[in-house]
């Protein structure tokens, strides 16, 4: 009988790493404090005590920590480095867009790339500046890299032992606002949620919501406040994304709305957009309509409120596509 | 009280001068074989040849944007032929010659600089990781390769190459920091060839030496005369076998790119033909050249074979690379170990559309 535990989402991180450490001894965690400190969000917390060096503590040096997990994993290792922040990444960005994302294809094939990339993503926490980035756009663009966000426990567990069997480099994002937002039964055991399928979180018929990460929340909350017969789909996977899903969705309700967390322009929502105006624009009710942050840097945390989307401009956009 | 609490000096190197003189203090057993010493100077050659010939190929528009390695040949055959079969190679773009001496397949190399990714499929087999463009990049690779050994326990050490301009970038000061904290098994050569594409080695850095810069890694280095392939050899056999033991060390290799930068661009715009003549008496091949004629192991009949043998094998592998035929389905069944639903329906609308109609 499978056993549950009533788990948050940084606790069932933690318990996802825990059983791929202790099923493949070629993986590694390396990054800051994740040894004895067990990471700033405790994600690592008690696997140092356990594994001992293969929870690496490194220099203060994320462009390193990700080219040498690059090379680690290129020498036979597995790497998963956690990098403390999504908006420090950046300084590693170079070793992920111009080797992680190619080196794959550069030797065809001779030498794949196997690691996942962890980060928290997202605000809502009243963190400092460039602690609450959305950078899911910028390692989807390239190609190369698959991109992942959970939205929930059970989901952040299956997702990230699913790339641990995969032979890819995967950006894990990790949006910090959940990580002890709410608990979820998960099973103690293994298993895999699939990457590149998005999930049905609510069956409808009059209108589909595209969303994943923190959004999920807030979207839950506005369709169950306006009663309407949406159907809510969380993408899960960011590249590469569930077109299909998408686009069979968007056909059976004729109303779409996207909503994320990241700024409008350029973003996620843009894609899907183009996808479906492509493959069901003759299917469509309604213009497509699209819930996102402002198009700006993310703000220091005073104005975090009036930049997130809330749930008032979800309805909004709700109200909107249904009275077309 | 002022006391000092740190102090280190940097050693140079040289034990065959430019007119093939050894200093015989230095060329201890390990360096006095016959074999070792004309192998080096084949494998020069080689190197040589084949650069020749992808520059003439570039020339004639057969070849890509190509970066030629010419006067570089004492540090490349030098440290490559040190290394023991199982360890491994981590090039920049311009290691022509060690990656031959690694073994890599001249059409292979020729496949690759005609711009086909299919060329790159053989790095692994020699146990070298891709060639990487990105300047600096590559050294933070080498780090986490020479971790993976050390980790695995193969016993095997790894050899990293970077110019005297990548020396400036940031991702080179982090791994030699890091490789010092992880104690990992890994040479980092600098190429110091003293330009990059147009800026000189003093607009680098005011180090005295690039060497130095292992000081605040807190790892050890060398300077060497780099256009001496036989103190570069002895320099990386002690170092490989040091750090497999003690963690990473830097040998600066002091040599000249006696060629441009890349095939677009022109080195007289920047440079005086006086400095290229000055480095044109120190060249790495003429030097072992005469000290192996000197000693009677080396004469005109071989050096003729050994051309035309050379060049053979170059044209042979030159017109198997000409008949490579590119096949783009490689572009999207290489990025992920699937194939994305997405990037299938990109690929079979080009070919359903015959976007790629056959010349």
């Amino acid at each position: 009988m499978v056993k549950n535990m009533m788990i948050n989402m940084v606790s069932a991180i933690n318990n996802a790493l825990d059983l791929i450490l202790a099923e493949n001894d070629k993986a590694i965690i390396l990054g800051e404090d994740v040894g004895k400190d067990g990471g700033v969000f405790r994600a690592t917390d008690g696997l140092y005590a356990k594994y001992g060096d293969r929870v690496l503590d490194t220099p203060l040096a994320e462009s390193a920590i990700l080219g040498s997990s690059i090379g680690m994993s290129l020498g036979g290792m597995f790497p998963i480095p956690e990098i403390q922040f999504a908006g420090f990444m950046l300084l590693g960005f170079s070793q992920l867009i111009n080797h992680a994302s190619r080196y794959r294809t550069r030797t065809r094939s001779a030498m794949p790339l196997k690691m996942i990339v962890r980060t928290p993503v997202s605000g809502g926490v009243r963190a400092l500046e460039h602690h609450s980035d959305n950078p899911e756009t910028f390692y989807s663009h390239i190609g190369g890299l698959i991109v992942v966000e959970p939205s929930n426990p059970y989901d952040a567990k299956g997702l990230l032992i699913k790339a641990s069997h995969m032979n890819d480099p995967i950006i894990f994002l990790e949006p910090t606002k959940l990580y002890r937002l709410f608990k979820q039964e998960v099973p103690e055991e293994s298993y895999e949620v699939p990457i590149g399928k998005a999930n049905i979180i609510r069956a409808g018929n009059d209108l589909t919501i595209i969303t994943y990460g923190t959004m999920v929340e807030a979207v839950k909350k506005a369709v169950d406040a306006k009663k309407v017969d949406a159907e809510i789909i969380d993408l899960r996977t960011i590249n590469p994304f569930d077109e299909n899903l998408i686009i069979e969705s968007a056909k059976k309700t004729g109303r779409v709305i996207i909503v994320h967390e990241a700024s409008l322009s350029f973003g996620v929502g843009a894609e899907i957009s183009a996808r479906i105006a492509e493959k069901a624009m003759f299917e469509l009710n309604a213009p497509i309509l699209r819930v996102a942050s402002p198009s700006l840097p993310y703000p220091f945390p005073g104005y975090e409120d009036y930049y997130i989307p809330n749930e008032k401009k979800i309805i909004e956009a709700i109200n909107k596509i249904m009275s077309v | 009280m002022i006391n000092e609490v740190f102090s280190k000096s940097i050693s140079y190197m040289q034990i065959m001068d430019e007119n093939g003189n050894i200093d015989e203090s230095l060329f201890s057993n390990d360096l006095n074989q016959n074999k070792l010493l004309i192998d080096m100077y084949k494998y020069m050659n080689l190197a040589r040849n084949v650069d020749a010939k992808a520059l003439s190929l570039q020339r004639q528009g057969r070849l890509a944007t190509y970066a030629p390695l010419l006067g570089q040949e004492g540090e490349q055959i030098g440290s490559a032929m040190a290394l023991g079969k199982d360890d491994y190679i981590v090039p920049n773009y311009r290691q022509h010659g060690a990656l031959i001496v690694r073994g890599l397949q001249l059409k292979d190399f020729y496949t690759y600089w005609k711009g086909y990714e299919d060329g790159g499929s053989a790095f692994k087999s020699i146990n070298s990781l891709a060639v990487a463009v990105p300047v600096g990049t590559q050294i933070q690779h080498a780090v986490g390769l020479a971790y993976a050994q050390k980790y695995l326990k193969t016993g095997n050490a790894v050899v990293a190459y970077i110019g005297d301009g990548g020396t400036s970038e940031g991702d080179f000061y982090e791994a030699i920091n890091f490789g010092g904290v992880m104690k990992v098994p890994l040479v980092v050569i600098i190429e110091n060839n003293q330009w990059a594409i147009s800026v000189p080695r003093s607009r680098q850095s005011a180090a005295q030496t690039l060497a130095q810069k292992a000081i605040a890694a807190g790892i050890d280095c060398m300077q060497v005369d780099g256009n001496d392939a036989v103190s570069v050899y002895k320099a990386t056999k002690d170092a490989l076998a040091k750090v497999k033991k003690e963690g990473p060390m830097i040998i600066e290799c002091l040599t000249y790119r006696m060629s441009m930068h890349t095939t677009s661009d022109d080195p007289t715009k920047y440079r005086s033909n006086e400095d290229v003549e000055k480095w044109k008496l120190k060249d790495p091949i003429k030097r072992i050249g005469v000290y192996l004629r000197k000693n009677g192991l080396w004469n005109d009949s071989k050096e003729a074979t050994m051309m035309e043998e050379q060049q053979k094998m170059i044209d042979d592998a030159v017109a198997e690379a000409e008949e490579f035929k590119p096949d783009p389905k490689k572009m999207f069944d290489t990025v992920y170990s699937f194939i994305p639903e997405i990037l299938q329906e990109e690929y079979d609308n080009a070919v359903s559309s015959n976007f790629w109609l056959e010349e």
